[in-house]
């Protein structure tokens, strides 16, 4: 039993093996946006989920993998946010002719704003990455946070970005279907990266980057290729965002930000990314619950709801004190929930990683 | 001329605020090898301190000599024993574990100082900005021409303190038997702790001299801004740390050259940026995106600008020496 | 410490020869010491006597750098006794067991490089009050390693290997400890040098001083020292005098090559 492992999916063709994931997922996704298209403050909801769940996941490529600390991660965020919005907001009105409707054109349009987000993020990543060929730890987290700052002075000295007022009339575009779409990629991308030969090596370079070195890793491109891939998956996020939400501003993308997805992926482990994607989900509905729980107990009086968020902040700060003096490795440590599961789940799972 | 003059007190004035709250970082990272993120909160919690006892002092009081030395005093001692607090609850426990734990826990406190002093709970002051009284009563000390040029006597005096105080740290640090334990823990504090030198209390003596001397410039940087709120300390603080990352983190002279630089930048980016973008936008195009031109707006960049072409060029800092990382 | 038989096995350690009869300076009883998981001290129990030099030798990992740590404070024991003086100083740390007359010339010298040798001396001293004895203790270095005083205002760490050796048992010294653990003297230095390193402990021995000693060199350090222990994986299982282990078929087979 232990010795052989039972092949997986026996019943299914190996060829089918790899795009299985995704069209299993599919259908999910489209009774999940049937189910929620009544409800479009469950889906605003779930949209947030859905991007801090990139931003978490994709962050702890960075973050969790390589043991180079980034926390700068709103700055990419806000790349992908504004050229996104920007390409949005100038083909507003352009219809593409070969598809068969306006909606159809416009998720293309869409789809392509988000790669351009995206793609801009990664080539900012792999700058902000470059400084890790020479800086270690402590100093390159002071590298990523001056760069978020500095894509913050930018946009708000920058007419075409709407200085401090931000873009607005973003056409709202996104679709719940398309977050989880994302939120699924995203996930895939980390998963293939940390079961894959290169994942192993981030992993190494996480250890011991001397000793990783030693063994021929080489630990610069590995690095700055983990950065491009995050910044390129919180490029998208913040294209998500901006589509959903509709109006941007530098205050949506500020170093607060860059936090919250810290304490997501340091209260989940850093490096497990099924730890990132419960705390992400957790953290982002729990001030949102508290505040509908103050919203109803305060009647009409919204003071308590609003202090939800003045409050969120302190605790998310000694939250991340607690965490580091009582439980460093976060809730799941470097494991995946599978491995912290029953043994009677695990041993089903087992193979799967 | 005149102006450039101007600009040169201006930004040495301002360099010579960011130096003293460089110093604690520096000291910080020198006998702990943490960048202590909280270190611009703490500063902000001193000048509340020092807000509440000019408050306490009444108008009268607060503005004499003795009144504003018992201002300075006051938030000095009581940053001191948060400095102390700091280490001993939260640093401390996790000394031997990995950099980035103590990095995250000092992100950690920073967050809890700055947030939690928005609240309007019990004693907290809330985020509302308020101005910090006048201890020191500005004039024109020296003015030069048709007000060309205007030394104020606040500026003077805060170089006057600024001075002082790193020359008595230079001193404590080279010249006294603590400082040599100080200096020795900075480079191996086990081995120190094989002198007898308890390790321990010296850590704990230097956060505390460190938060003290940011309690102190905090306090004449309040005096130049005059608008106390509790995100103060993020910008101040993370300017500082670049200050000592371009000095060499560590080095206390290199802190003080470090800030005054980083001072003295910032100044002519105010004045002459604005200038130099028109010009460059003129012979670029840039108009037609639209990119600012005003200097003061670009501020913030210039500090972290600083920081990663100095990292990128010369990460030990410019009086920093090179270290390998140990195997 | 009473004397016994030639040759006796007691609880697995093999005694050889008898052992002069000293107060006891060190008592370690049943010192276990472990990181993490792994057991680095089996529970070992050894003695030095008063103005006694007691060599520890055996393998690499047998556990003698990790008997020394837990003795001056450096690690945490996992289990069993240590006593100065007859007290129980167990879980002291170690800038507490200075004042207590013990110093540590750790493994890898220690040396504050970015200190200059002075000042590197005078930390040696930092828990000393008396100025003026303390100046004898640094003539006293400074005849037993010219070289150092040359040095003594340079950086430590423009120092030679040898002479870094030099300023640690210095620095040691410098506390006037009466108690001296020492970690591998000799390793990495000159024939020379290690020999007058040698010398001067005999010489520092001899006006009253205890000496814990660690060293690859086993047959340097056996000369030297009156009583031996032999470590191998975190256990003593061979003890006797210095000249008796020395001659130890054994002794000479595992340590000595021969």
């Amino acid at each position: 039993m232990e010795s052989v492992a039972a092949p997986r999916f026996s019943g299914v063709p190996g060829w089918l093996r790899g795009p299985l994931p995704i069209l299993l997922s599919l259908p999910i996704l489209a009774l999940a946006q049937w189910a929620t298209a009544q409800a479009p403050f469950l889906v605003y909801i779930a949209s947030i989920v859905g991007v801090n769940v990139i931003l978490a996941v994709s962050l702890n490529i960075v973050n969790g993998m390589t043991g180079q600390f980034s926390i700068g991660h709103a700055g990419f965020m806000a790349v992908g946010a504004y050229i996104a919005g920007k390409f949005s907001l100038e083909t507003k009105d352009v219809y593409l002719p070969f598809m068969q409707s306006v909606a159809a054109s416009d998720q293309l349009m869409f789809v392509f704003a988000l790669l351009l987000g995206g793609a801009v993020a990664a080539v900012f990543g792999f700058l902000v990455g470059l400084p890790s060929l020479r800086l270690k730890g402590d100093y390159l987290a002071i590298v990523t946070l001056g760069f978020g700052e500095i894509i913050r002075v930018i946009v708000q000295n920058t007419e075409m970005f709407g200085r401090a007022l931000g873009l607005s009339g973003i056409p709202q575009r996104s679709s719940i279907f398309m977050v989880m779409f994302w939120v699924f990629l995203t996930i895939l991308a980390a998963r293939r990266i940390a079961s894959s030969a290169h994942g192993r090596s981030l992993l190494a370079i996480r250890e011991d980057e001397i000793a990783a070195e030693a063994m021929g890793v080489n630990t610069t491109a590995y690095k700055v290729r983990a950065f491009v891939i995050s910044a390129f998956f919180a490029g998208v996020a913040g294209g998500l965002f901006a589509h959903f939400v509709g109006i941007i501003n530098p205050g949506s993308f500020t170093f607060v930000k860059s936090m919250e997805i810290v304490v997501m992926i340091v209260a989940g482990g850093l490096g497990s990314t099924t730890g990132s994607i419960v705390a992400a989900v957790f953290l982002t509905l729990l001030p949102e619950a508290l505040r509908s729980i103050f919203t109803q107990l305060g009647g009409g009086d919204q003071t308590l709801a609003q202090r939800v968020d003045q409050i969120r902040m302190p605790i998310y700060g000694m939250l991340l004190v607690a965490l580091m003096l009582l439980r460093p490795q976060g809730l799941f440590g470097t494991k995946e929930i599978w491995d912290v599961a029953p043994k009677w789940l695990s041993r089903r799972r087992k193979g799967m990683r | 001329m005149n102006d450039l003059i101007q600009h040169l007190i201006n930004g040495l004035a301002a360099g010579t605020i960011y130096a003293l709250v460089a110093l604690g970082y520096t000291m910080v990272y020198g006998v702990l090898k943490l960048i202590n993120f909280a270190h611009g909160d703490v500063m902000m919690v001193g000048v509340y301190m020092g807000y509440a006892t000019a408050g306490h002092l009444g108008r009268e009081h607060q503005s004499t000599f003795l009144g504003a030395t018992l201002v300075f005093l006051l938030s000095m001692a009581g940053c001191g024993l948060l400095g102390f607090l700091i280490e001993r609850l939260a640093y401390r426990p996790l000394r031997d574990k990995s950099r980035l734990t103590s990095l995250i826990t000092a992100i950690g406190i920073s967050f809890t100082l700055s947030y939690g002093f928005q609240l309007d709970i019990g004693f907290l002051p809330g985020a509302s900005p308020r101005a910090f009284p006048e201890i020191i009563k500005p004039h024109e000390w020296i003015v030069i021409g048709d007000h060309d040029v205007i030394i104020w006597n606040w500026q003077v005096i805060s170089f006057l303190i600024a001075i002082l105080l790193m020359l008595g740290l230079q001193i404590l640090v080279f010249r006294t038997r603590f400082g040599r334990a100080m200096r020795a823990v900075s480079f191996d504090h086990r081995i120190a702790a094989l002198m007898g030198i308890p390790v321990d209390r010296v850590i704990a003596f230097t956060f505390m001299l460190g938060s003290a001397l940011a309690a102190g410039a905090g306090i004449l940087y309040a005096i130049k801004d005059t608008a106390v709120q509790p995100l103060m300390g993020l910008y101040v603080g993370l300017k500082a740390f670049v200050a000592a990352v371009i000095g060499g983190i560590g080095h206390v002279p290199g802190a003080v050259a470090g800030a005054i630089l980083l001072g003295l930048t910032e100044e002519f980016v105010v004045g002459y940026a604005g200038d130099v973008l028109r010009g460059l936008g003129a012979v670029l195009h840039l108009d037609s995106l639209g990119v600012g031109f005003t200097g003061s707006s670009w501020r913030d960049a210039v500090a972290f600008g600083f920081l990663i072409i100095v990292l990128l060029v010369r990460p030990e800092g410019i009086f920093g020496r090179v270290t390998a990382e140990k195997v | 410490m009473s004397g016994a038989a030639v040759a006796q096995e007691t609880g697995g350690v093999k005694v050889l020869g008898t052992r002069a009869p000293r107060e006891p300076h060190l008592e370690i009883q049943g010192l276990r010491v472990s990181y993490g998981a792994i057991q680095a001290l089996r529970g070992i129990d050894l003695t030095v006597g008063r103005a006694e030099v007691v060599a520890l030798i055996g393998a690499n990992g047998a556990g003698k750098t990790s008997t020394l740590r837990a003795v001056s404070g450096m690690l945490k024991p996992a289990g069993g006794k240590i006593l100065l003086d007859g007290r129980d100083v167990t879980g002291l740390k170690a800038h507490q067991l200075v004042p207590r007359g013990m110093a540590h010339a750790p493994e890898g010298r220690g040396i504050f490089l970015n200190l200059t040798v002075e000042e590197n001396l005078d930390l040696g001293a930092y828990r000393r009050r008396d100025t003026a004895e303390i100046a004898k203790d640094l003539e006293y270095c400074f005849h037993l390693f010219p070289r150092i005083k040359e040095r003594r205002k340079q950086m430590a760490g423009t120092l030679s290997g040898g002479e870094q050796q030099m300023l640690a048992i210095s620095r040691a010294l410098m506390s006037r400890p009466k108690l001296l653990l020492l970690d591998e003297p000799s390793l990495g230095l000159a024939p020379q040098v290690t020999e007058t390193i040698f010398r001067t402990l005999k010489e520092v021995n001899e006006r009253g001083m205890s000496i814990l000693l660690v060293e690859q060199n086993a047959h340097l350090a056996l000369q030297l020292a009156h009583y031996g222990y032999v470590l191998e994986t975190g256990e003593v299982v061979m003890a006797g005098p210095g000249r008796e282990l020395l001659e130890s078929p054994e002794v000479r087979k595992a340590y000595l090559g021969e």
